[in-house]
């Protein structure tokens, strides 16, 4: 039987078995609204700007592995998705993005409403699909899904002109799809994965650099397993938290701009370092010309262009990060050579010493709020066992250096495009995969306000998530910023005419709280997480010129912290 | 690549937006009519030059990449240059003009039209042995390249 494609497009998400679909109507898509209301499988989830609906699809994405799906109108609905379709890109996450197009007939028209969506978002996209022709709807969804998906994931833009899916075709959902010129690569080179073990059985100073994608590549058992094989330190990346058990004696915490003392140290005196997954941002290297003097490098990556893009590495294997780790235990239990135990019990001995500097401490008998007590706190009373979304800035970096994250998929940033008014749309993507979880969203007062407008869309669906507002009463990161590097010159860092956030949450019909005192801290959230469904909004009044320490300045090399 | 409406910006696309430099690019559709056929020239050093043949790779329109540089190959562009042809200058810009084997396609009494084909550094010598003031306009269709004898680019 002949469907519409309005009917296609809703049959071909059934079947690809999508469960939420985030997104915004408009004039475009009306008949693919129209046949959305006519089914119940697919569960349409109305947010309240379409920036929200990609990083909502995001949250959900990365939190459950599976990818996000989004749907929104031609022109301004399609330009509004285009931050959220860049954050997901930067960070590798599978989305798939189905924006609405003038018809056929008036494209290029200057037509109502119209965007070159194509155009707008091919620097931001794996890849991209203009539907041109009805009877190949079907196949360009599943292909979507499959480039999204496969290999290194990242978001797919579908663009939809509004005749196609008025126009009937035959519906066939292809089970299987394959295109000539992509083959993503999964199993690394056998050679490599030898030479490279020896390489780390003759170590006498290595660590484990891993990063999203040990998470995107769902290979955090394996590197857990093959680190406590070998008795190496681990430290992650941003993207790579809960990679590794944060709690477990073998990691040395987050590396890089704001790492730690003893994980940017054992890096810079590493003499092995073992790549897994990560990219060699600029935020972990610091100044590339110091970076790692004295390492030799073994990179793992599943996209060959990450390899030797910033840092020439000696031992590459392209493959999925799972698969090369795997065969790298076998070759382990196979062979009959040994670490070398004597030298690694020094390099220990070296790390624990750099780890008693302490470098996380704060003032705990301040008067003051401190921001890094609340997540403290926060971890306590959720046994660390909470889905934690944030924004971007001080809190960020607290939330990642405060909360550790023994599992993957739990910690859910923006790091790669760093886009304030992520935390919140995410979480509500996180909590309608996980209903019954503790999902926080770590924020501060400038970047709640981005996406702010979504209190409405968790009233609608009743998510209970936590807003743990780090109100400092600055845009902080950019103070910290002007405060180290512009003389103080705080230039538009200062966020004046805040609204009453208790007053604000109530007014959506949630629960606001402020806390003003470091003693109530722990008695408001135990009370916030009581509060089982119902979502708070905790305004906590933090010390305005705390800042994040240590810091790597610009220019300066991982040995080179500003310590406090 | 694949011969698709869009396969064209995307690569133009990574070249701007990571800084990479295009000296010349062809392109036309091939006897397979899914598959058009691009010739690139760039230049960097071997960092860069690894990392513009990955990206391309990592494109989903780009079927299949050759270095053509990495062995032997032939190298062809073509040229139409209009040049002022009257008076003592007839005769000797035929004379240059077939010393590099090109051909006159179009004559008025006041100018030559030659056509000319070579490796870019044949094109650019005929281009300096012309009086510059002779010049009227010159069309480059930017290099093609193909593999030598066995060395080929195909499916
Ligand atoms: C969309 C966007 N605009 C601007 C920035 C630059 N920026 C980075 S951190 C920051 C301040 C964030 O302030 P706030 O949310 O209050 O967090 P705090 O640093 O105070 O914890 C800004 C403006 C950004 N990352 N994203």
């Amino acid at each position: 039987m002949e469907l519409t494609g309005a009917d296609i497009f809703v049959r071909a998400l059934q079947d690809e078995g999508v469960e939420f679909l985030f997104g915004y109507p408009g004039g475009a898509v009306l008949h693919i609204y129209d046949a959305l209301y006519r089914q119940d499988k697919v569960n349409h989830i109305l947010v309240r700007h379409e920036q929200a609906a990609t990083h909502a699809a995001d949250g959900y994405a990365r939190s459950t592995g599976k990818p996000g799906v989004v749907l929104v109108t031609s022109g301004p609905g399609a330009t509004n998705a285009v931050t959220g379709i860049a954050t997901a890109y930067m960070d590798s996450i599978p989305m798939v993005v189905f924006t609405g197009q003038v018809p056929t007939h008036l494209i290029g028209n200057d037509a109502f409403q119209e965007a070159d969506n194509i155009g707008i978002t091919r620097p931001c996209v794996k890849h991209n699909f203009l539907v041109k022709d009805v009877t190949k709807l079907a196949e360009t969804i599943k292909k979507a899904f499959y480039v999204a998906t496969t290999g290194r994931p990242g978001p797919v833009v579908v663009d939809i002109p509004k005749d196609i899916t008025a126009q009937k075709a035959e519906y066939h959902y292809p089970d299987k799809i394959s295109i000539r010129s992509y083959n993503p690569v999964h199993i690394g080179h056998p050679g490599q994965v030898k030479r490279a073990l020896s390489m780390m059985l003759d170590a006498k100073r290595p660590i484990l650099y891993t990063g999203g994608g040990v998470i995107l590549g769902n290979a955090a058992e394996s590197l857990t397993a093959l680190a406590r094989a070998l008795n190496f330190p681990v430290t992650n990346t941003l993207m790579g938290l809960g990679g590794y058990p944060a709690t477990d004696p073998q990691f040395v915490g987050m590396l890089g701009m704001h790492g730690t003392y003893e994980a940017n140290m054992a890096m810079h005196h590493c003499d092995v370092l073992i790549a897994v997954g990560a990219r060699f941002d600029d935020r972990v290297t610091g100044n590339i010309e110091k970076f790692c003097p004295y390492a030799k490098i073994v990179h793992i990556d599943i996209d060959p262009a990450s390899i030797s893009k910033n840092v020439k590495v000696d031992i590459p294997i392209v493959g999925c990060v799972d698969n090369v780790l795997k065969a790298m235990l076998v070759e382990l239990g196979n062979s009959t050579a040994q670490t070398d135990a004597g030298a690694l019990k020094d390099w220990w001995q070296q790390i624990e010493e750099w780890r008693s500097r302490d470098c996380l401490k704060f003032d705990r008998d301040s008067d003051k709020i401190k921001p890094q007590y609340v997540i403290e706190t926060l971890y306590k009373i959720t046994h660390g066992d909470a889905f934690v979304t944030s924004d971007v800035g001080q809190h960020q970096m607290w939330a990642a250096q405060f909360y550790l994250f023994d599992k993957p998929r739990r910690w859910i940033n923006s790091g790669g495009l760093g886009t304030m008014g992520f935390g919140l749309p995410a979480a509500m993507g996180v909590q309608f995969a996980h209903p019954d979880a503790t999902v926080a969203c770590i924020t501060g007062e400038g970047s709640i306000q981005m996406c702010i407008q979504e209190l409405s869309t968790c009233l609608q669906y009743s998510l209970p998530i936590k807003v743990i507002n780090l109100n400092n009463g600055y845009l902080g990161m950019v103070r910290q910023w002007q405060e180290f590097f512009y003389q103080k010159r705080y230039a538009m860092s200062y966020m004046e005419s805040l609204p009453d956030f208790v007053k604000l949450a109530e007014s959506y019909g949630h629960v606001g709280m402020q806390i003003t005192r470091p003693a109530d801290v722990e008695g408001a959230l135990i009370e916030a997480m009581k509060l089982k469904d119902r979502l708070v909004f905790m305004d906590f009044l933090t010390d305005p010129e705390e800042n994040v320490y240590p810091m790597i300045p610009a220019g300066g090399g991982q040995n080179e912290m500003i310590l406090i | 690549m694949e011969n698709e409406a869009g396969a064209l910006s995307r690569v133009a696309g990574l070249f701007s937006a990571r800084g990479y430099n295009i000296e010349s690019l062809t392109v036309a559709p091939t006897e397979d009519s899914s598959l058009s056929r691009m010739t690139l020239v760039t230049s960097g050093t071997d960092e860069i030059i690894e990392q513009i043949t990955k990206q391309l790779n990592k494109l989903i329109d780009v079927v299949r990449l050759m270095d053509m540089t990495e062995g032997p190959h032939i190298e062809r562009e073509m040229m139409l240059i209009k040049v002022r042809a009257q008076g003592e200058h007839r005769n000797e810009l035929k004379r240059v003009s077939d010393i590099f084997r090109g051909r006159i396609i179009d004559v008025t009494d006041q100018s030559y039209t030659i056509e000319m084909t070579g490796a870019g550094d044949k094109l650019d010598a005929f281009v300096q042995a012309l009086e510059p003031g002779l010049i009227i306009e010159v069309v480059r269709t930017g290099v093609s390249g193909i593999g030598r004898g066995d060395r080929s680019l195909k499916l």
